[in-house]
């Protein structure tokens, strides 16, 4: 059975003024447990929109989430999510950002710390524990943002666009780590993207949306074994034939 | 080295030169030029009525310090006490901001001062009167900055809260809203102290208080029994403290905060 599973969803953004925004129309998607799920498109197309729905961030107007076949309502811990944007507490130090949703189940100080240390460990920034977010670099806010994610043990982990504001050398590393940590804590994750090469580096499963409306134009199942390389011709074919589906997509209309 | 050296020279040297060029220029102005201890008392007449006022058998210095920081701490402790929770509601709460907001605004304007005749009226001659003014002096920059500083707490940081477990209302108030809330907050604590502590001079001259002491109130005293020595004494002494005050809070507020804060400003 699917872990997260999208059905019929339609998302329209009323203004005050003019047309209702299509920001969704329709889109149904299953996804299995464990699976590392990357959805792609053009910008404004509606991956921020699904993802936050998925989160409970935000209503459908039509359509559910089920999450292992009950429906969501609001955000709860079974979902984590890595924004976009930066996210961290700027009040507080890195152990306690990443201890932070034990702060909220109520466990006492000196114990959550304790806990938070595992995936303090887990994004290799012991020596940082102390620091505050504006001490770190923005690659070391996005792993802090992740370990604060993985603290409560959520079965789905939300990313959207979590690396889209490094730069490419970093987002490499970052994306190898993901894969390791994705391996190690055994999530399921769904990643949000505009970059074809790191969908195709990192997903089992390729969403392609396409815009206005937002709708799934294709799903593509990528069997490279991992770790994956760049250069490998397989690796550029599966590339390409992604930008060409989204190019069409863009195009018709 | 050098430069650290130079720059004691330049931050305690230059400032106590200076002052003491000041206090200089004073004494001979009002020896030679003014001649007048009414218009103008010396810096060595204001010195010798501070030792009398503050030391002498007859001089009520200390005790108008105490009651003048009395009146104070209560006009504080309410204005934090009222501003600090609707400005949480108002930031917070759509519908209380809308409701409350047209309320504050029709009062705020009214100087502060202007409600001495009520504050005697309701509290009769007591230090709640002198409390009561610097309360209405403080409350609103107390307000509108808990206020501001919790409408602009970054969405994101209440969306990251919530997914991790921080759903309900008061929750998302106590550990997200106030520590992001806490630089605006407290720059409005300390504007409205330095309102507090200039209204607190008008209270006690217009008659909110007990009538027997307080700097604003033994000022005016002097300046009726024509000792004007004893007035630049009072003067000073309100200055001093109100410097002393603004310092001790700032020290406090760097100690909590300024290790998150030092890029954000
Ligand atoms: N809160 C909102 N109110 C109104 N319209 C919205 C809102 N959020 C999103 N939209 C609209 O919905 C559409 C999809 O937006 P969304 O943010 O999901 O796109 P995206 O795929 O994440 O884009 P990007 O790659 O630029 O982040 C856009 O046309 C956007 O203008
Ligand atoms: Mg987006």
């Amino acid at each position: 059975m699917a872990v997260v599973s999208v059905q019929h969803v339609t998302k329209l953004f009323v203004r005050d003024e003019g047309e209702p925004t299509v920001a969704l129309k329709d889109v149904n998607l299953e996804i299995e447990e464990k699976q590392f799920i990357c959805i792609v498109g053009a910008s404004g197309c509606g991956k921020t929109t699904l993802l936050r729905i998925i989160a409970g961030l935000e209503t459908t107007t039509e359509g559910s989430i089920l999450l292992n076949g009950s429906p969501v309502e609001g955000t709860d811990t079974d979902r984590g999510m890595v924004f976009q944007e930066y996210s961290l507490f700027p009040w507080k130090s890195v152990i306690d950002n990443i201890a932070f949703s034990l702060e909220m189940q109520g466990i006492p100080k000196a114990e959550r710390r304790e806990k938070a240390e595992k995936y303090l460990k887990i994004i290799h920034l012991e020596q940082f524990r102390d620091a505050y977010p504006h001490e770190l670099s923005g690659g070391m806010r996005q792993r802090v943002a992740i370990a604060r994610a993985l603290a409560n043990e959520p079965k789905v982990l939300l990313m959207d666009e979590p690396f889209g504001a490094l730069d490419a050398q970093t987002r490499n590393v970052m994306q190898r780590e993901l894969l390791e940590i994705w391996a190690e804590t055994q999530k399921t994750i769904i990643f949000v993207t505009h970059s074809v090469d790191e969908a195709v580096f990192l997903a089992d499963k390729i969403v392609i949306l396409s815009p206005r409306p937002g709708k799934i134009e294709e799903v593509i199942s990528v069997d490279l074994p991992r770790m994956r390389h760049r250069t490998a011709p397989k690796f550029a074919e599966l590339r390409k034939h992604i930008l060409e589906s989204m190019e069409k997509s863009a195009t018709i209309r | 080295m050098r430069t650290t050296k130079k720059n004691t020279y330049r931050n305690i040297l230059i400032p106590f030169a200076s002052v003491a060029a000041v206090i200089i220029i004073w004494q001979i102005v009002a020896v030679y030029v003014v001649g007048n201890t009414f218009k103008l008392p010396s810096f060595t007449e204001v010195v010798a009525a501070f030792i009398t006022d503050m030391f002498g058998s007859r001089g009520t210095l200390p005790e108008d310090i105490a009651v003048s920081l009395y009146h104070f701490a209560i006009g504080m402790a309410a204005s934090l006490i009222v501003g600090i929770p609707t400005g949480i509601c108002m930031g917070w709460f759509r519908d209380i901001d809308i409701a409350l907001n047209p309320i504050v605004e029709i009062i705020r304007p009214i100087p502060p001062l202007a409600w001495i005749p009520f504050a005697i009226i309701w509290f009769g001659l007591t230090h709640a009167a002198a409390g009561f003014i610097i309360f209405i002096g403080a409350v609103f920059p107390i307000i509108i900055n808990t206020y501001t500083g919790f409408r602009n707490v970054p969405k994101v940081f209440i969306e990251a809260g919530k997914v991790l477990g921080c759903t309900k209302n008061s929750s998302l108030i106590t550990k997200i809203g106030f520590p992001s809330a806490i630089p605006e907050m407290t720059a409005g604590i300390r504007v409205s102290m330095g309102i507090g502590w200039m209204c607190l001079v008008g209270a006690e001259i217009f008659g909110a208080g007990t009538g027997k002491y307080g700097l604003g109130k033994n000022l005016w005293t002097y300046y009726n029994l024509h000792q004007m020595d004893s007035v630049v004494v009072y003067m000073l002494v309100l200055g001093v403290i109100g410097i002393i005050i603004d310092i001790l809070f700032r020290h406090y507020v760097n100690k909590q905060t300024v290790r998150w804060q030092n890029n954000m400003e």
